[in-house]
């Protein structure tokens, strides 16, 4: 009592420290669950394995058959690899960012449940983190089939004994929480827009799918279209893991080739932060008008 | 007074055929009119169709493919836009009205479901319509595709039949989606890269295994966009699965099994979805 009297704010602080830990914790804990049983629990396990993979594959497959036609079957070029790794790892960019935001729009406008999160002691910016967790989870799946029938059956040049993992795994753990911050900007967003603009993740995907150089290299783009393209994280990402996983190959683009991987990791790094600070601060300033405005618990599904 | 009297005795009610109809124009009204009021679809529904053919274009434009590909794929955009609008308002749309507690009045009110889908139907291809012409538009413009029509008459019967065929298909499939809960959503999620494929909206549907394009002719679109393929583009010959006469005539066929289908599944599906209680459940 006496230390509490000499130094008031020292218990209280570390108290709150350690409740905003644990509350953090809690909602990540509880979204990632409840985000895993909404999108599973519709089907059994082996139907949803099933409705994970095909979108993902059919997908891979379009790209596949227009390179076969034109290209009459051969995969030996570089720029197939090129197409087929930047499709694939893609899937998380759709997944996370429509994952995270999507929980906005299904929380307010179908289960009509947003409100009650806001009087829950959850943190609502973590909740929505979580609930794109079970979308990273089946994204994962997807990507790692589609990269494993590459490597079996089109040829795809990869060697688990050369790839370079631990750039890999770096590049793959920044490239996830840059993801889900973009997806966090899109769900705050989200707060203020009206039901069917929950094709926003979609939309953004759709488009970042173009600029990204995910399906084919950033000199294809009009030269007037190429610095949006320059100004993304995914665009790098997607680069060093290409690297990381195929080297000389992915290297062959001119694009990005003036950069070693350092320079990129660090260029990733250095854009995942600008993002994910735009993202707190867009949250912030869209939940405080979205209370404002009493959009919170709107539904406006017609 | 009198006149008040007069009017509820004789309030101007229609039955038979032209019940039937007030009710189609009735239920395409909102299609038509609601989706041009609301701009942001509009948007949504013209730019997320046009993204894919963007991306495409420029793939098959990294790998060196012949200028008629990229005419390919803005034709297959466009038709996206109507196998989406089948896919979530045909399909769907019982699911959405259970959900939004609207099924219910549709089956109490003393008309015909099938009127109601048909209206449906009716508004939701002219509203995709406009959508559509707008893709090809853009897409056109964007790209220089260079269109020649070997038959204009050939090109409008592909057109309105693989239309006819296509939302007949969505009507009879909107009947087995009356059954259907929380899943509808996710089938309907599942049902479009995986048809993209097989139908061969980014690709001639003949550069997949014979049996592969001949089952996945069951889809309208298939053989519609085929067909159109081959008489809007010079090379379209070279490309065509089957001749042009022939899958007119299929077309035709699908017409007719799609329609007389949904007339038969719906009535089944309701009664049976009456009988186990499914028209008002809402399991989220």
């Amino acid at each position: 009592m006496a230390v509490a009297t000499r130094n008031p704010h020292l218990a209280p602080r570390h108290s709150s420290l350690a409740t905003g830990y644990s509350e953090g914790w809690r909602s990540f804990r509880i979204a990632t669950w409840l985000g895993w049983q909404i999108e599973s629990n519709w089907a059994d396990p082996f139907l949803f394995a099933i409705y994970s993979i095909i979108k993902p594959l059919s997908g891979a497959a379009i790209l596949v058959v227009m390179y076969g036609i034109i290209a009459k079957g051969n995969f030996s070029n570089p720029l197939f690899p090129y197409i087929y790794l930047g499709n694939a790892f893609y899937i998380y960019a759709g997944s996370m960012m429509t994952g995270v935001s999507w929980a906005v729009i299904d929380d307010r406008e179908h289960y009509k449940t947003l409100k009650y999160m806001y009087i829950a002691p959850i943190r609502i910016p973590v909740y929505l983190l979580g609930r794109g967790v079970a979308r990273f989870i089946t994204g994962s799946f997807s990507v790692i089939i589609t990269v494993l029938g590459g490597v079996l059956f089109l040829h795809l040049p990869f060697d688990v004994t050369t790839a370079n993992w631990p750039l890999f795994f770096i590049s793959l753990f920044i490239g996830v929480i840059m993801l889900a911050m973009m997806g966090l900007l899109l769900g705050s967003v989200s707060l203020l827009l009206v039901h069917h603009v929950g094709f926003i993740g979609d939309a953004v995907a759709g488009a970042l799918y173009i600029f990204s150089g995910a399906i084919f290299p950033l000199d294809v783009l009009p030269a007037w279209l190429r610095p949006i393209g320059f100004i993304m994280p995914i665009t790098y990402w997607l680069e060093l893991v290409r690297r990381s996983l195929i080297g000389n190959v992915a290297q062959a683009f001119p694009t990005l080739s003036g950069f070693s991987n350092g320079q990129l990791l660090g260029i990733l790094v250095g854009l995942s932060l600008l993002f994910g600070i735009v993202s707190i601060i867009a949250f912030r300033y869209c939940d405080r008008i979205a209370r404002e405005r009493g959009l919170i618990d709107r539904t406006s599904n017609y | 007074m009198s006149s008040h009297s007069s009017l509820a005795q004789h309030p101007g009610k229609v039955s038979g055929w032209r019940l039937f109809l007030k009710t189609v124009l009735a239920r395409a009204y909102p299609r038509v009119i609601g989706q041009q009021r609301e701009k942001s679809w509009m948007f949504f529904d013209i730019v997320l169709p046009l993204g894919g053919v963007i991306a495409y274009v420029l793939v098959y434009k990294a790998i060196g493919a012949p200028a008629e590909y990229v005419g390919f794929v803005v034709m297959g955009g466009a038709m996206t836009a109507f196998w989406m609008n089948v896919l979530w308002s045909m399909s769907s749309q019982l699911y959405w009205e259970k959900e939004q507690g609207n099924l219910a009045l549709y089956i109490m009110s003393p008309n015909s479901m099938m009127a109601v889908l048909l209206g449906m139907a009716l508004g939701g291809m002219v509203a995709t319509l406009l959508r559509a012409i707008a893709i090809v538009l853009l897409g056109s413009l964007m790209f220089q595709v260079q269109y020649i029509v070997t038959s204009f008459f050939q090109l409008l019967a592909v057109f309105t039949l693989a239309m006819a065929a296509l939302y007949g298909m969505g009507m009879m499939t909107a009947s087995l989606f009356l059954l259907l809960s929380r899943e509808a959503w996710h089938l309907s999620n599942l049902a479009q890269e995986p048809i993209y494929l097989a139908t061969g909206f980014y690709f001639p549907i003949k550069s997949l295994p014979f049996w592969v394009a001949l089952g996945a002719s069951i889809i309208p679109l298939t053989l519609g966009m085929d067909a159109m393929r081959q008489l809007v583009f010079p090379s379209g010959f070279k490309i065509g699965f089957l001749s042009v006469g022939v899958e007119i005539s299929v077309l035709m066929a699908l017409c007719v099994a799609f329609l007389v289908g949904a007339k038969l599944l719906l009535a089944h599906m309701e009664k049976l979805a009456i009988r186990e209680g499914r028209l008002t459940e809402s399991r989220r």
